[in-house]
């Protein structure tokens, strides 16, 4: 018996969202027949489907390798998908041209795993940097931005919890604060969805939760779609409306947390599931 | 684990082979241009107790003083100078080779060939094909300091950037950022410091290669070296070798304070 669901039954009694309340949403992002393979030989995604709505809150779990990275960065075309369609923002994405592309992706912010800060800045220059997206590049460069724009970035990081390390340099950071610095410049954007490539990878479990807690109430009270890459199965069931298993490349689960029994973790994991209760 | 067992076993032969091929290009040299050690050890008081009593410049080389560094200044100019513009054009070349910033693969073979060739042609070589075309002047040693400057920077610069911003060239690029607005807001930043430093390093070596070019082109410190060196006017010679010395101490004090303060 997995330790990790031992507070499984607790956790999906409290949680009052399920797919209905979705079902009159908005879509933000269809994706049809995904197919990317480096080599021909393996493909390293095949025939992903999956529909996300506004405001849904959504974890993709699956063992190292499965495919979770190349899927996000798929969506905004930071790796070129090699065949199938993504809709966002009823926006076919794969067809863009490079100009559009950039249009397209001031829309989606990402968070990743190493926070990926521009070191030897400070907090309210790497939020900023959010901007750059609606920018020309001359501005861009010259950072030139208006007072609404540095307004909105210090609203955003005094909601965070961060407005009184703007003007820190994030090399002097710890690991939370810089995701939260993270998560500022994707809100900046003015996102309509927020990919988080592994988000709480590097933290540790206090900063972990505050990380999450502030994903789930950036969801719940902007509206704004979530798609999270997660390694911990009992993360993914305690934040998530809905939960998408990977597998070498395949969707094998989708499903609310409640329906994620032991036999889909199995699935999921699969011959891998006993490194992970070790871990 | 038996795996591991062998790689260890394999780097073991192979560091002992590569030792043993060079002891014998060691001693294969020796007996082919007649080198004894022991002479060679033998001779160094010798050389030592020479070079202290002819190169210590004497109160007669200090006259000299005002000419040595008239022609030592325009070789720290033309140091500064060949580097710098190097440095600029390098940064680019560099942004369009690197693994990160490339903008396409075909760009990128050809800016690392074009570097790689600049870089692979000694000082001496560009000077003395380039005397040819443009003549004994100052200009010929601008370019032949310019020439391997600019293909060492490249490389030390791609290297700078492959190393340092990876990560924060994907979150620019996420957030819809154009190349320029990547490169002048995540790339610079995160690599300013090291690459002055690169530049730093360029300006005294080449302060010491200028002496070399000079030599050839009948220009700067190089030059006036010639001169005294041939005139046999050896305390002259020292007093040149000494202000050479300081310059390239002063360059790197300077490059140290400078790198302090922007870190
Ligand atoms: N640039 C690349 N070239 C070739 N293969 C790649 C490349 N990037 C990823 N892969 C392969 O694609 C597969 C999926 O990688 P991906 O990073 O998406 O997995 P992941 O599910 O995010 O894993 P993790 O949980 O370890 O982050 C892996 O087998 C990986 O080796
Ligand atoms: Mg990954």
């Amino acid at each position: 018996m997995p330790t990790i669901l031992a507070e499984k039954t607790e956790v999906y009694e409290k949680k009052g969202k399920n797919k209905k309340e979705f079902q009159n949403s908005k879509t933000i992002l269809k994706i049809k027949d995904l197919y990317k393979s480096y080599n021909i030989k393996t493909p390293v995604l095949s025939m992903i489907e999956m529909e996300l709505k506004q405001g849904e809150f959504v974890s993709i779990i699956g063992p190292s390798g499965a495919g979770k990275s190349t899927l996000l960065r798929c969506i905004n075309r930071m790796i070129e998908p090699s065949e199938g369609s993504i809709v966002f923002d009823e926006t076919e994405i794969t067809s863009l041209s490079k100009k559009a592309l950039r249009g397209e992706r001031a829309k989606i912010g990402m968070v990743f795993q190493h926070y990926n800060l521009v070191s030897r800045l400070t907090v309210f220059e790497n939020v900023l940097h959010g901007r750059f997206g609606y920018k020309s590049t001359l501005k861009g460069i010259l950072s030139i931005f208006t007072e609404e724009e540095k307004q909105l970035a210090l609203e955003i990081l005094d909601k965070l919890g961060m407005k009184e390390f703007a003007y820190k340099r994030c090399d002097q950071l710890s690991g939370g604060q810089k995701q939260r610095v993270g998560i500022a410049r994707a809100l900046v954007q003015q996102p309509k969805l927020l990919l988080c490539d592994e988000p709480i990878a590097s933290l540790d479990p206090n900063s972990s939760k505050v990380i999450m807690d502030h994903l789930k109430e950036i969801c719940e009270t902007m509206g704004i779609t979530v798609l999270v890459n997660l390694h911990q199965v009992d993360v993914a069931v305690k934040y998530s409306d809905r939960i998408i298993g990977l597998n070498k490349g395949r969707v094998v689960f989708e499903g609310l947390p409640k329906e994620l029994s032991n036999y889909a973790i199995q699935d999921i994991y699969g011959s891998e599931l006993e490194d992970l209760i070790v871990e | 684990m038996n795996a591991q067992f062998d790689v260890i076993k394999k780097k073991r032969i192979q560091m002992t082979i590569i030792l043993l091929v060079m002891l014998l290009i060691v001693f294969g040299a020796k007996v082919l241009t007649d080198f004894s050690f022991m002479e060679g050890l033998a001779s160094i008081p010798g050389t030592v107790f020479w070079m202290f009593t002819n190169l210590i410049p004497t109160a007669e080389a200090m006259e000299n003083f005002p000419k040595v560094m008239e022609r030592l200044w325009e070789t720290i100019i033309l140091s500064i100078l060949a580097t710098t513009t190097a440095g600029i054009f390098a940064l680019f070349f560099a942004l369009f080779g690197s693994k990160t910033t490339k903008i396409n693969g075909l760009l990128a073979l050809l800016s690392r060939v074009i570097a790689s060739v600049f870089r692979n042609i000694p000082v001496v070589a560009w000077a003395l094909v380039l005397v040819i075309s443009f003549g004994h002047n100052v200009v010929t040693g601008y370019f032949a300091l310019f020439f391997t400057t600019f293909g060492f920077l490249v490389r030390a610069f791609m290297e700078t950037i492959d190393e340092a911003s990876t990560d924060s060239v994907e979150a620019l690029n996420a957030t819809g950022a154009t190349y320029f607005q990547m490169v002048f807001r995540g790339v610079i930043p995160d690599t300013l410091p090291q690459m002055l430093s690169w530049v730093f390093f360029m300006i005294d070596t080449n302060i010491r290669s200028a002496t070399l070019v000079g030599l050839l082109t009948g220009t700067g410190i190089g030059y006036i070296f010639d001169l005294y060196y041939k005139r046999l006017d050896y305390p002259t010679v020292g007093l040149i070798t000494l202000s050479i010395i300081v310059v390239v101490i002063v360059i790197e004090l300077i490059s140290n304070k400078v790198r302090r303060m922007i870190l």
